[in-house]
């Protein structure tokens, strides 16, 4: 394993510094576990909190600023963060008109994130929670602990971050964040397992010529493997998994997202979107926005994910609101 | 079950997990996210550090400190779920240093506090397939007459029976539910902590 650290248990307090030394506009409390805007927002602003395991950078604190989310909280690597830093979060950032927790669909986020949220309503913050469960490599059904939360987080991210700073009450902002996540799919295709710093070597051996299909963010394996085929092929498997979502039946607008896992070159995402891009409009359907770079990575994981968002003209205009985020930064 | 021998259960689950880190966290490499093993290891030390300061005036208030550190530093679902299990056992203690019958009632109250909270049934791959035949073996072993030091080791036991039946089941739960049926033939990392909280508590009631 060859990797920039000083040593594998001080990785994640020492990339927090880093952040706060590059990031003027980001505060960053080591103590609490708290990424948080250095700018204080107006009373009455409805509070987003987001967060989650580290190891998915710039996710989630790389999207801590105006227009998006007030605070993030890391948790160690691909290990959902304690009730106690979203506790500190939600009171660092709340302005009398509560707080929406953005939490991807993992049992350890899920039940952090609810114990946090009891604990902010025995202090009177009140706390809506949208859950995120977009990647339809994982059947929703008693079988599994539901759909992950991947790629469309940064959709909601953005989409329920603008409401909020355009002066939304609580239900509505909870309420789009909701919208948006029943209207994004996603899918992702690995090359490469990643390496954490705790274990020191990759979370599954893979051969060179073989590929995991249908894996999550957190180095796990996927649905199944297969030997590598051209992009085509490998993007229309995953296409046709999206596309066949009840979400996503009509052609229309959309946002997509080609995001890279951290290990794999742009470059090869504009391949991929390429690709996307051919089969969006066989459907009948039309790219109305775009994302294409590292937005939700598995440290040097290679590979790629694919999130398609239906958008209707109310989430294309909050989408376009301005947004001043480290990774997200437009319409200033 | 007085205060001191609690105190040295939570010490030996701490070099337990110490010991084992590895082994947890390549059980979890395979079917889940390799974290497990520095879960509990960062966990229970936090908790050893905490009770040092901590006078507590009775086994459940132990416990209860046990659980409320856990679930402010592991994180993951093993922070909740196992936090929450010591806590509620604490809870459910009403005097100060517990007989092995009362002791039993506060084990139990930390099961249905994990199933409560992760809604998994025996079979699902995870925490309760070591737990729950603990319980059963340790409620046999007094039923039949026999002490604390005898239940405890009869419940390491069928725990740690328990953890190697996972093996061959597909979770349904947790993040090994995502692999379907690629989880199985893998034995599950908190099935398997769980074994080692029981052999500890084997360990220093019957040293
Ligand atoms: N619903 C549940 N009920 C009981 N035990 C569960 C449940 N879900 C997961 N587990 C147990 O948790 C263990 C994994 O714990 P671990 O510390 O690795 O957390 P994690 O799942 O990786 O958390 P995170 O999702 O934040 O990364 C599994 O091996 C399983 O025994
Ligand atoms: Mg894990």
């Amino acid at each position: 394993m060859k990797k920039f650290l000083n040593t594998p248990e001080s990785v994640l307090s020492d990339a927090l510094a880093g952040m706060a030394a590059a990031h003027p506009g980001l505060h960053v409390d080591q103590n609490a576990g708290v990424i948080r805007r250095a700018e204080e927002t107006r009373v009455g602003k409805v509070a987003l909190l987001s967060g989650g395991g580290s190891g998915h950078e710039p996710l989630h604190g790389g999207f801590v600023g105006t227009g998006m989310l007030d605070a993030a909280c890391p948790g160690e690597v691909f290990t959902s963060p304690v009730p106690d830093q979203m506790l500190a979060a939600a009171k660092a950032v709340e302005r009398g008109s509560g707080v929406v927790f953005v939490v991807k669909n993992y049992t350890g986020d899920v039940l952090n994130f609810q114990m946090a949220a009891e604990l902010a309503a025995d202090e009177g913050i009140e706390v809506q929670t949208v859950l995120v469960d977009d990647d339809v490599a994982v059947q929703d059904s008693t079988w599994t602990a539901g759909r992950r939360g991947t790629g469309a987080t940064v959709f909601v991210e953005k989409i329920a971050g603008a409401l909020a700073e355009q002066g939304a009450d609580l239900a509505a902002v909870a309420g789009i964040g909701r919208r948006v996540n029943e209207a994004s799919r996603s899918f992702a295709v690995a090359l490469t397992a990643c390496t954490t710093p705790a274990n020191g070597k990759p979370g599954f051996d893979l051969p060179d010529d073989e590929i995991e299909i249908g894996v999550g963010i957190h180095g796990e394996p996927g649905r199944h493997r297969q030997k590598l085929a051209p992009a085509r092929e490998i993007v229309a498997s995953a296409m046709d998994a999206i596309l066949a979502e009840p979400a996503l039946a009509d052609a229309g607008q959309v946002i997509v997202m080609v995001n890279g896992l951290g290990g794999t070159p742009l470059m090869e995402l504009y391949v991929v979107f390429h690709e996307v891009a051919a089969l969006l409009a066989d459907k009948g359907a039309a790219i109305a926005r775009s994302l294409v770079g590292n937005y939700v990575t598995s440290l040097d994981m290679a590979g790629a994910s694919i999130t398609v968002c239906r958008a209707d003209a109310e989430l294309l205009s909050l989408w376009d609101a301005p947004v001043n985020t480290p990774a997200l930064r437009w319409g200033l | 079950m007085d205060i001191a021998l609690t105190r040295q259960w939570v010490q030996a689950v701490a070099e337990a997990m110490d010991e084992h880190k590895d082994r947890l966290t390549q059980l979890d490499a395979a079917i889940g996210d390799a974290d497990h093993g520095a879960n509990m290891n960062r966990g229970f030390s936090a908790a050893v550090t905490a009770l040092d300061t901590f006078e507590p005036e009775s086994v459940g208030q132990l416990l209860t400190k046990v659980g409320n550190t856990l679930i402010s530093s592991i994180g993951g679902a093993s922070g909740p779920l196992y936090g929450s299990a010591f806590r509620a056992a604490g809870k459910a203690l009403t005097t100060p240093e517990p007989d092995a019958a009362e002791f039993l009632a506060a084990l139990r109250a930390g099961l249905a506090a994990i199933q409560a909270m992760g809604a998994a049934v025996l079979g699902d791959k995870t925490i309760v397939d070591a737990y729950a035949p603990a319980l059963d073996a340790f409620a046999e072993e007094l039923g039949a007459g026999g002490d604390l030091a005898h239940a405890a080791a009869r419940a390491a036991k069928a725990a740690d029976d328990g953890a190697h039946a996972t093996i061959p089941l597909q979770a349904r739960k947790g993040r090994a539910s995502y692999l379907g049926p690629r989880s199985i033939g893998h034995q599950d990392p908190g099935a398997t902590s769980t074994a080692l909280i029981f052999e500890a508590l084997a360990k220093v009631v019957n040293p």
